[in-house]
């Protein structure tokens, strides 16, 4: 009776599927890879960081180069390598607001429920996206900063202020800003996972990013310079220096090691939320 | 086979689901009927493993829902059919999913040709309709063929030629020995694709039956009847057991007794019949009537009995 009736609806029966469909963590990954891939938000986050990076490092070099410093205590303390590379400063937001676009647009939509009833030990969803999240934040940022880092460079020699790549602690700044930009991305995931909501987030990202370095800012002396080394984008930092200044920054790696665990903690806050309780 | 024991689920102080114990078989297509605000999406929530009870117990084929190493071939739902990314295409969807437990590509074709998106698989799944939004997510939920199916309010928004297709779908799928449980607040609906029945209310279990004998308790069948001597009629048929309710046209209405008995009765009197009639009362009003006992029962000063309405199987 129905085949006789002309149907826009498909009665064609769906056949078995007979496979063993086991859940692993590198399959979890292959599927979050397409998520991201196909998320327009992922090439125009990643492309206006790559803007931002080459952009403001470049436009800030030629105001440099305008304007040299001048004296003896100006120029031994003018680090041309984080001129070229001060447009990571405005990159982290874009990062970090793909970070936490990255979990809260599957709550805002519904879709974590889909996501986790299919993986429903969830964490390899977790760190899933942070894994891929800190691959493409690198494999965008890490060309990125170096075309910053030679494009500023380039303008600065005009005015004989440039460092080679050759020179100490140059080469570490340059990738360090790239690792910078990968944790910063991965503090937005991890925002967004333990808030589940894009606007608390993103503000949630502009308060630990910006906030407790003024909050900081505001304690008295010599116990305000000590604490502010800790504040997370301070301690982040210090390894996008060539020099850091001891009074006011830890030294490049511990600083970075400091950032880093203030990823570590949130995800680790993330994954507690996600793995108990209700999706 | 989903097999709920005690099963409560409290958000702060709101009660969603109270201590909730049936068995979704096999083989069948199971109704899960309520009104809105019953708790139906909670309880499928737990089901799905994405809730955690309050306390009591929820298993699917015999494991608890989270335990399940490939879960899609275990369990396959769909609770809400806007939860996909807008701007992802149908095919993006259904391949991330598949990819969690490494299902091919070629049963992801397979599922949308079956559930008939064909033609729109690479547009953005955000400016479906609802009844295509339904499709895409019972395409989600049979991706892994699983054993036990779970769809919360799958008919919502599809046409006729939807709803017809759906409902060959679920009775295929529990024909091949599936369990299937699928919710609704319309009776009708259900009443028309399933052949067991939960029916909560206020978060409390109802009934838990089969249709048919859920129409026949809830709203046993009036007789209409008018005779050519109605009150020697009645007295005649005054009997414990039996309901007389004379209607506004001078008819009378008897629950209790066969149409042909009541002929019978007539005839032996003499009585000449005018009007016989069985009315079977709609299935919407049966349902109202019970989750309207089940309201009433709890804004009393809550008896120990519970519901008002029981009929365990």
């Amino acid at each position: 009776m129905t085949s006789t009736t002309p149907s826009p609806a498909p009665v064609a029966a769906l056949a078995a599927y007979p496979r063993p469909q086991k859940v692993t963590q590198a399959r979890v990954l292959r599927s979050e890879w397409t998520k991201l891939r196909t998320q327009p938000s992922t090439f125009w986050t990643l492309l206006s960081a790559v803007v931002l990076i080459t952009g403001f490092g470049i436009l800030y070099s030629l105001v440099r180069e305008t304007r040299p410093p001048h004296g003896a205590a100006a120029i031994a303390s003018f680090d041309p390598a984080a001129v070229s590379l001060s447009g990571v400063q405005l990159a982290q937001i874009a990062v970090g607001v793909l970070g936490v676009l990255l979990i809260t647009s599957e709550y805002a939509t519904g879709l974590i429920r889909t996501t986790l009833a299919a993986v429903p030990r969830r964490l390899p969803v977790l760190w899933g996206k942070a894994a891929l999240l800190a691959t493409a934040t690198l494999a965008m940022s890490l060309p990125a900063a170096l075309a910053a880092f030679l494009g500023g460079q380039s303008i600065l020699a005009r005015q004989h202020l440039s460092v080679p790549l050759s020179q100490p602690g140059v080469v570490r700044a340059v990738v360090g800003s790239a690792l910078y930009l990968v944790v910063a991305a991965l503090l937005g995931l991890g925002l967004g996972a333990v808030l589940r909501s894009t606007a608390g987030g993103i503000a949630a990202l502009f308060g630990l990013l910006f906030g407790v370095q003024l909050a900081a800012g505001f304690l008295p002396g010599s116990l305000g310079q000590e604490v502010g080394k800790y504040v997370p984008t301070t301690a982040g930092q210090a390894v996008t220096l060539v020099r850091p200044d001891p009074a006011s920054s830890l030294p490049p790696w511990a600083g970075f090691g400091v950032f880093c665990l203030y990823a570590a903690v949130l995800l680790g806050l993330a994954a507690l939320r996600m793995r108990r309780g209700d999706a | 086979m989903i097999e709920i024991h005690a099963l409560t689920k409290r958000y702060g102080t709101t009660t969603a689901v109270s201590d909730l114990t049936f068995t979704v078989r096999p083989g069948v297509v199971t109704g899960f009927l309520g009104p809105n605000g019953a708790g139906k999406s909670t309880t499928m929530r737990m089901i799905l493993g994405l809730d955690e009870p309050t306390s009591g117990s929820v298993t699917v084929n015999g494991r608890p829902p989270r335990a399940h190493t490939a879960p899609l071939r275990e369990l396959g739902g769909m609770l809400d059919p806007r939860a996909v990314h807008p701007s992802r295409s149908a095919y993006h969807h259904l391949l991330a999913l598949a990819q969690t437990s490494g299902i091919r590509r070629s049963r992801v074709d397979e599922v949308i040709d079956a559930v008939g998106l064909r033609g729109v698989a690479g547009r953005r799944a955000g400016k479906f309709s609802l009844g295509m939004a339904q499709r895409l997510g019972i395409a989600a939920a049979l991706l892994g063929d699983p054993a036990t199916v779970v769809l919360d309010e799958p008919v919502n928004g599809l046409d006729v030629e939807g709803i017809r297709w759906i409902r060959v779908l679920l009775r295929d799928l529990a024909a091949r020995g599936k369990t299937v449980f699928v919710s609704s607040h319309l009776m009708s609906e259900i009443s028309q694709t399933a052949t067991q029945l939960i029916v909560i209310g206020r978060g409390r279990l109802i009934a838990n039956t089969s249709v048919a004998e859920f129409v026949a308790t809830a709203a046993p069948p009036a007789v209409r009847v008018r005779s050519s001597d109605q009150h020697m009629l009645a007295g005649l048929l005054r009997s414990p057991g039996v309901t007389l309710t004379p209607a506004d046209d001078g008819a009378l209405a008897v629950s209790g007794m066969a149409a042909a008995q009541i002929g019978a009765v007539a005839a032996a009197a003499g009585i000449t019949v005018l009007e016989l009639a069985t009315e079977q009362a709609s299935l919407e009003d049966a349902f109202v009537d019970l989750t309207q006992d089940a309201v009433e029962f709890r804004a009393a000063a809550r008896p120990a009995a519970g519901p008002a309405f029981e009929e365990e199987k």
